[in-house]
Order: C-alpha cells, then structure tokens, then sequence
C-alpha cells in the first residue's frame, strides 16, 4: 500500500438494490484500488475491493485492439445497417447513460429492453394490472411492525436489507427494533435467510398463487377447505394465524423477490401479492416492494418510463414507442431470431440467458460495453472497456424503492464512462442516418393531413 | 437410473463476491457447476459429496458435481444451483409472452454419472 491514501465518506454501493450511500472507502490513489471499504456488507467489500483499473484494450473489434474511436465507428455503422437492433442491458449503469441508451434506440426505430425483463418484469407487468401499495425503504424502517419476505434470501443476495431497513434497525415507531417486528419468511427451501424469521413458511414448489389466494380468501372472511395443505405444504392453521397476525399488525410490509417472478404464474404470482396487499389494506395499512438485484435496475424501470411511458420492452419500429413483452423481450427476440444486431450495455446475457437466445447471440453482430471480460464482451463484435459506476464515474442511481441518489466516485479510471461512449455513438449513428430512421409522422399520414 | 427432480435456480453470496472477481475466473466457474441435492435422494442414487451427476431438459443437459444438503435443508426431490453457464443449458426460450424464461422450478432428469475407476 502506498502513502498516497485518499478517504472517501458516505460513497454509494451499486452492488445491490440496496444502494448503501453510507460506505467510508479509504483509496489508495498511487495503486488505484480501494483498500477497505467500511459499512459494507461481504458482497459489497468484494465490489469495492475487485474494482481496481485492469490493463485492458479500450475496445476490441474482432478480437482486435482498437481505440475507443474506432469502436464507436464500427458500433454506429452496425446499429445503422441494422433492420432489427435491440438495445439490452442498463441496471448496471447510470441514470445518464440510461438516458443516452433509449435515445438511440428511439433514433434508430429499435427496441429497447432492460434486465428488468428476465428480473421483476412480471412484477412490472402485475403492478399495471393491479396496482401498488406503496413506501420507501426509509418508511418500512421507520413503522413496518410485520415484514413478510416472500421468494428471496435477502441474507445472501441484498445482506443490509435486513440490518439497514427491515429487520433489526431501530425506527421512529419501532423503538426497540427487532423485538418490535414479527418477521416471516416464505419460501421453498431453508437458506441462510430463514433464522431471521420468526415464521417461516415451506411453500411447495409452484404453489405461491395458491397460498396467496388462499390468505385473500381468508382476509376476506371466506373458508378455505383443508386439503390446502395437500396442494402447498402449508396447512389451514399456519395460515389463519398468519391471517390474524396481518390484520392486526398496525403497519405491514411485503418484501418480495424472484421466487415468484421465475417460476410457474410468473405475473399472476406478484397479482396475487398485490391483490393480497390491497385486500389487507381494508384492515391496516399494507405496502408491498419487489426486492431488487442490480444497482441500478429501478432507475432502468424509472429512465425507460419517463421516456416511453412503459418500464421495459419497448419497440420504437413505428416510431413512437410500444410495450409488449413476449414480443419486445430480449429473451424472446433472440430465441426467435428476430433481432439482427444488438448493443448490451452493462450486462452478461451470455452467462445468464437460456441456451437458444446464446445461440442466436453468437450469429448477429453484438456490441458489449463493460468494465470487465465477460462471457457477453467474448463473443461481441465490439466490445468497450468502460470505467465502473459509482467507483469511478460519478451520476444518479434509484436504489429498490425508487430513491434517487448521487454517486461519489471514488477514484478516476482511464477508460471513458458507458454515458460518454454512447454519446459518441448516438452522435454518430445520427450523422449516418441523417436524424431519426423513423419519422415521427409518416411521410403518408403527414401528406393526408 | 434417472429421476425427475425439481431445479431451483438462485443466487449465493459466494457467487456475489467471485462475481466481482470475474466471472470467468475458475472461482466462479467451479461454483456454478455444483448442484445441491438432499442426501437421501443422493444416498437412494449412489452419489455421493463430488459425484458427477447428469441433469437434463428438453433443451439441453449439464453434468455438474453434487453437493449434500439435510432434508430440513433442502426437501427430498428439490435441487438447488446458482446461476451460471451451467443452468442456461437448462433453460427453454420460451416466455409464455412474458419476457421471463422459467429460471426456477424446472423439472429435470437426474442421472449419475459413472467416472472412471469408480465400477459405477
Ligand atoms: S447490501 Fe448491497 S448495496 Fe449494501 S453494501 Fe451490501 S452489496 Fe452493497
């Protein structure tokens, strides 16, 4: 370690949702690495401690070294030709950059898509359905007497959800902290979440909706037959008491994660949640969060909408933008084929998606924009290295309840910011194709009126 | 033998931390390529703690190193991995027009695999 040390108060993890802005780094400025990281959870220590600058190209096109320039050249003219681009990614990134991504996409009649598809997106798709009941973190913390973690193991996934916000911290109504909460965890399997609940529900695999119907049937006063048991593993007693204990706690919270989201219901599973959360609030006051993965995927979900009017999945073919998952999902136009060149910024499909989409991103020309090598940047065409988040690149992010908060990077990294290099390309995407592909009025509809 | 057992895709907090080390670093590569299973189903199939162990969809297979879990743990006939290379050869395009491919709950074929010197 050198004696070049710099510290850097209440800096902003974007490892998680969580988004702690409380982290004290100590950086040392000769290395370019931070060297502790204090508040941070095990996860978060590894973010901050794996984050130093790496000797890598700017760009490689083809596998070639190439300048950050020349990379966006050969980004613009691919997302120029295509008849099909889709551009993917955004959680892992900022507000700015975010806002650029959609630009571009709106600029050259493509689609534009975000983790939050293959995350919360039938979350996304239930709250337009049914509603939300709504809080921020800090509110939960404050008055949640009752929390409910359904489908999630926030104790490996999001470690200060429990210690910052919803378990033990002290509040202005919980005075004594986790003696003033009744904690319940659903889900299908023990995980290292589970001792902090004080009931903990085994649901059988694929049976959330049924259980979730079963307690609106019962918040609603109506009976439910005992052979719930059979169905979900959780008998007719476990869910009276936990009936009796909602409607009587005097603020409730449901925090709840991709247990039901990727299984079997997908969006009728968050429905049924939310629903849940509406027929309670008939009683006392209830409010339901999805817990959220990547740094920065709420402000994917607040960017997109603010700019198209729908959180993810939007197609701008006709000019004006349309919402359709299923149609204008990342997974579902790569595994059909459709999609003829893409732009993934901050995101490693090529890791995480199913098989039949990984193919179809081995055969169209792909541009990844990353701080890191990665499965996805392997196989583009063109792949940046870009300066990380929060660590060296300054910007706002949403943490999971749609708080904003500023970023304080911690040192300078070489490599240009994702916001800067999407710039360059919209810039010139828009010099090829002499302003937006699509005209906001077609020259036919325009001619007849 | 095979079965049909239950796969549940999910995140660790090792994995988190290998993550930011990199994901093709062989850390995170060994730990996505351990499957969790309840010993009594392992005991019922011959494996044991490092067996290989063959799981396979209509889409596709992977052969995987299994892990023990308690049966208050993990129930009998449940699987558990983190997400990685292994579990998208798993996994079906289809969405049922909803954006979300099915990453949970995922029935598999479960089969040993036989490893040289071993006889089984
Ligand atoms: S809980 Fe999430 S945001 Fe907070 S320190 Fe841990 S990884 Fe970072």
């Amino acid at each position: 370690m050198s004696e070049n040390l710099k510290f850097v108060p209440h800096a902003t993890c974007t490892f998680c949702g969580c988004v702690c802005d409380d982290m004290d780094l100590t950086v040392d400025m000769d290395e370019k690495r931070i060297t502790k990281a204090e508040n941070a959870c095990v996860l978060g220590k590894a973010w901050f401690r794996e984050h130093g600058i790496e000797q890598r190209p700017y760009a490689l096109i083809g596998g070639r070294e190439a300048t950050t320039a020349e990379g966006v050249e050969e980004a613009a003219q691919i997302l120029a030709r295509a008849r099909f681009p889709l551009i993917y990614g955004l959680s892992d990134t900022t507000c700015e950059a975010q806002r650029v991504a959609v630009a571009i996409a709106d600029m050259i009649g493509g689609t534009v898509d975000t983790t939050t598809s293959v995350c919360h997106g039938p979350s996304g798709i239930a709250f337009e359905t049914v509603g939300e009941s709504t809080a921020s973190l800090g509110e939960i913390k404050n008055r949640a007497d009752m929390v409910v973690f359904w489908g999630g193991n926030p104790a490996e996934a999001h470690p200060r959800l429990f210690s910052r916000y919803a378990v033990t911290p002290k509040g202005m109504y919980i005075p004594n902290g986790r003696k003033d909460r009744t904690v319940v965890l659903v889900d299908v399997r023990r995980t290292m979440s589970t001792p902090v609940a004080d009931i903990f529900l085994r649901v059988k695999p694929r049976s959330d909706f049924e259980v979730l119907w079963a307690l609106r049937a019962l918040v609603k006063g109506r009976r439910v037959d005992p052979s719930i048991e059979r169905r979900t593993g959780v008998s007719l007693a476990v869910l009276e008491d936990l009936v009796a204990r909602m409607k009587s706690c005097r603020y409730g919270a449901f925090l709840f994660g991709m247990g039901l989201t990727m299984t079997r219901g997908r969006h009728f599973n968050s429905g049924a949640l939310l629903a849940l959360t509406t027929d309670l609030n008939e009683f006392t006051h209830w409010v339901a969060k999805p817990v959220r993965g990547h740094g920065n995927v709420t402000g994917a979900d607040n960017v997109v909408s603010w700019q198209t009017g729908f959180p993810f999945g939007v197609n701008f073919s006709r000019g004006y933008p349309r919402f359709n998952p299923g149609e204008f999902t990342t997974v579902d136009l790569l595994a059909r084929g459709e999609t003829d060149a893409i732009l993934i910024l901050a995101s490693d499909p090529a890791a995480n998606f199913p098989k039949a989409a990984i193919e179809h991103l081995k055969r169209i020309p792909v541009i990844s924009l990353d701080p890191k090598t990665t499965l996805t940047s392997q196989l583009a065409r063109v792949a940046f290295t870009t300066a990380t988040y929060g660590i060296n690149v300054g910007g706002t992010v949403y943490r999971m309840d749609d708080v904003a908060i500023t970023l304080r990077p911690a040192f300078e990294s070489p490599y240009p910011s994702d916001e800067e290099i999407l710039s360059a390309i919209r810039d010139r995407v828009r010099a090829l194709l002499g302003g937006n592909r699509v005209p906001a009025v077609a020259p036919a509809v325009a001619a007849a009126s | 033998m095979t079965e049909v057992m239950t796969l549940i895709g999910g995140r660790s907090s090792k994995q988190g931390t290998a993550l930011c080390a990199g994901k093709l670093a062989p850390e995170y590569i060994e730990l996505t390529s351990v499957v969790e299973m309840n010993v009594e189903d392992m005991a019922r199939l011959g494996l044991s703690n490092n067996s290989k162990v063959r799981l396979r969809t209509p889409v596709g297979e992977a052969v995987l190193r299994c892990k023990g879990r308690e049966t208050k743990d993990l129930p009998s006939g449940i699987l558990f991995m983190v997400y990685g290379p292994m579990t998208t050869q798993l996994m079906a395009g289809d969405t049922a027009a909803s954006g979300m491919p099915i990453s949970k709950n995922i029935d598999v074929e479960v089969e040993p695999v036989p490893e040289a010197g071993t006889g089984t």
